[in-house]
């Protein structure tokens, strides 16, 4: 793999990338409180006193938070702490009403681990966790809504958000950008986070700096408000450019924290006045240490569903995938899960072995059905062809009932319609034999074999004709038309 | 350990009370023996005692994940000064 640098007119940059995430944590109710976490309720009708912090009220943990952070723990192959404390970040902002906030800062639940990117050229890197922790997300103030005031809505005050830290490892705007996505993947994929960075429920802030190959790491600019797989790369690109500039003209890099504006896709100095932040952390003493059993970490690890790259690894050696077939069908837990789903009916409905018919099932699902579902704007989990109808339309491909080409046509018809591809094949004569010659030899074979019937039918009973029918289509497995078969069973026993 | 007037000034900033110039001195003073008696404290061998978190010997509770709070806005914003279409106002904030 080429390395990233920036090529400056000193000589060659090396940027140095390590990322903050916050996920905000899947529960019903808030991490401290008993109030709704449902997104888009009206301004402050999801608040409890607590998440208000009026004098007295006591913050008691919610056990669905501490499980997510663990089974999140768990996927990043970290290190998970069974005894960890709740610390108070001090800070003031309108939409803090406490004037701190319950964080995780010396002991936090999730230490040291490591997620596997794939860059590139079937490159895989590791990407080393430093922690993950809990803590409560603040409210929301905005600030264009009224001339004179800013209004500030506590809905999401106290909802649980799961910090998490990767080590300084990232050395592309490729590589933080396929870290995202592999972290998004990974919550999606076991359920403990949407990972839906438009509303804010997975936000990144950046750590960028530059060096020359193999020096110490330069001083570094974080990145805040970076809130797509895009932006990020956009936001690296431009900041590392931005400081090797500095440097190169002789300048320092100062530490500081940035915006990024996706408007104008560049950083710029939140200019703050403000002496650095002090925070005055120290335990919480509304708070008593949180601790668990191994108990408590197998039931976790027990609930967490089959990992995307196990997945992968399972399709390419297993199933015989091309690995970019494997990559792009593990990134969404529904996709993976379609696949199987298709691929297990499929095999069974031709009789042939999963491995056998794989290739064809994943090409079908990333050419076909993902470009009919990006263009209609529509996600696998509501695609209007399951895999049972899809594993149909195959079916008929792979028994050579209809034509490769047919089958892109009955595609359509399936997806604009919702109908069987067996139903709309037969509707429309996709594959139906209406030849006289090629049905005439059938007829003669079902008459040799069925002399006792044909007795019957010349001796009157002439209701027999359904069951030659019957017969004629089981040979021609339903594609004969039945009002030729009708036509020459006739010319036949009557003539 | 002492602190000084500098540091008082910063603590009150920090904890955004203002501070007259008359009351500073009295609270370096103050402050400076609060300190010091904490301070006694570190004359105390604790090597090898586990730190104390709690005076009750019982865990952190844990709540279950149900939504059994909530939809009290009146109360809620009862004690704002300003209240505009169920939002808190205050005066604008802008980074």
């Amino acid at each position: 793999m080429s390395e990233y640098r920036i090529q400056g007119a000193t000589g060659d940059w090396e940027v140095v990338i390590g990322m903050e995430v916050h996920a905000q944590v899947i529960s019903h109710a808030k991490l401290f409180s008993g109030a709704s976490t449902e997104f888009g309720a009206e301004p402050n009708t999801q608040v409890s006193l607590v998440d208000a912090a009026m004098p007295g009220m006591l913050p008691v943990i919610n056990e669905e938070c501490v499980r997510q952070a663990v089974r999140t723990g768990l996927a990043l192959n970290a290190e998970i702490h069974q005894w960890s404390r709740f610390d108070r970040k001090n800070y003031f902002y309108p939409d803090l009403p406490a004037g701190y906030q319950i964080s995780q800062y010396a002991h936090p639940i999730v230490g040291e681990g490591w997620v596997e990117i794939e860059l590139e050229g079937d490159v895989t890197k590791r990407v080393g966790i430093e922690r993950l922790h809990l803590e409560q997300d603040a409210g929301k103030s905005m600030h264009d809504q009224h001339p004179d005031y800013t209004l500030v809505d506590l809905n999401r005050a106290g909802v649980a958000l799961m910090e998490i830290v990767s080590k300084p490892d990232m050395r592309s705007p490729e590589e933080a950008g396929a870290f995202l996505r592999k972290l998004r993947t990974l919550l999606r994929y076991i359920g403990a986070c949407d990972g839906n960075m438009e509303q804010g429920s997975m936000r990144a802030d950046v750590n960028v700096s530059v060096r020359r190959p193999g020096e110490p790491f330069g001083t570094r600019c974080e990145i805040k408000n970076v809130n797509s797989m895009r932006f990020v790369m956009a936001a690296v690109e431009y900041e590392a450019q931005r400081q090797v500039d500095i440097l190169e003209a002789g300048g320092v890099i100062d530490q500081e924290t940035r915006l990024f504006d996706a408007g104008r896709m560049e950083t710029r100095s939140m200019r703050s006045k403000e002496e650095a932040h002090d925070y005055r952390y120290f335990p919480d003493p509304d708070l008593l240490p949180l601790e668990f059993d191994d108990a408590f970490i197998e039931a976790a690890r027990a609930s967490l569903p089959e990992m995307p790259d196990d997945k992968r690894r399972r399709y390419v050696e297993d199933l015989g995938l091309p690995s970019y077939n494997a990559s792009t069908l593990v990134m969404e837990r529904e996709a993976a899960e379609y696949f199987e789903d298709l691929l297990a009916r499929l095999a069974k409905a031709t009789g042939k072995l999963e491995r056998e018919v794989a290739a064809r099932a994943s090409n079908w699902i990333l050419s076909d059905l993902f470009g009919h579902l990006n263009k209609a704007g529509r996600s696998i989990a509501d695609s209007p062809v399951a895999p049972d109808a899809g594993a149909e339309l195959l079916m008929l491909v792979i028994e050579g009932r209809i034509s490769g080409r047919v089958a892109k046509d009955v595609f359509e018809e399936m997806f604009a319609s919702g109908r069987r591809a067996i139903a709309i094949v037969e509707e429309k004569g996709l594959t139906q034999v209406s030849d006289e010659g090629a049905l005439a030899e059938i007829v003669e074979k079902v008459l040799a074999a069925n002399p006792a019937q044909v007795e019957q039918y010349r001796g009157g009973k002439t209701k027999v004709i359904g069951f030659f029918v019957g017969q004629v289509m089981k040979e021609t497995r339903g594609q004969a038309n039945p009002a030729v078969v009708n036509k020459l069973l006739k010319e036949r026993l009557d003539g | 350990m002492s602190i000084d007037a500098a540091t008082v000034e910063r603590i009150a900033r920090l904890a955004r009370i203002r501070i007259e110039d008359d009351q500073r001195d009295a609270l370096v003073g103050e402050l400076s023996g609060i300190l010091s008696w904490v301070e006694q404290l570190r004359a105390i061998d604790t090597d090898g005692v586990a730190p104390m978190t709690s005076a009750v010997a019982h865990g952190l509770h844990w709540r279950a994940d149900k939504v059994t709070d909530g939809d009290i806005r009146d109360k809620v914003l009862a004690n704002a000064p300003l209240v505009i279409e169920g939002y808190f106002a205050v005066p604008k904030v802008i980074e």
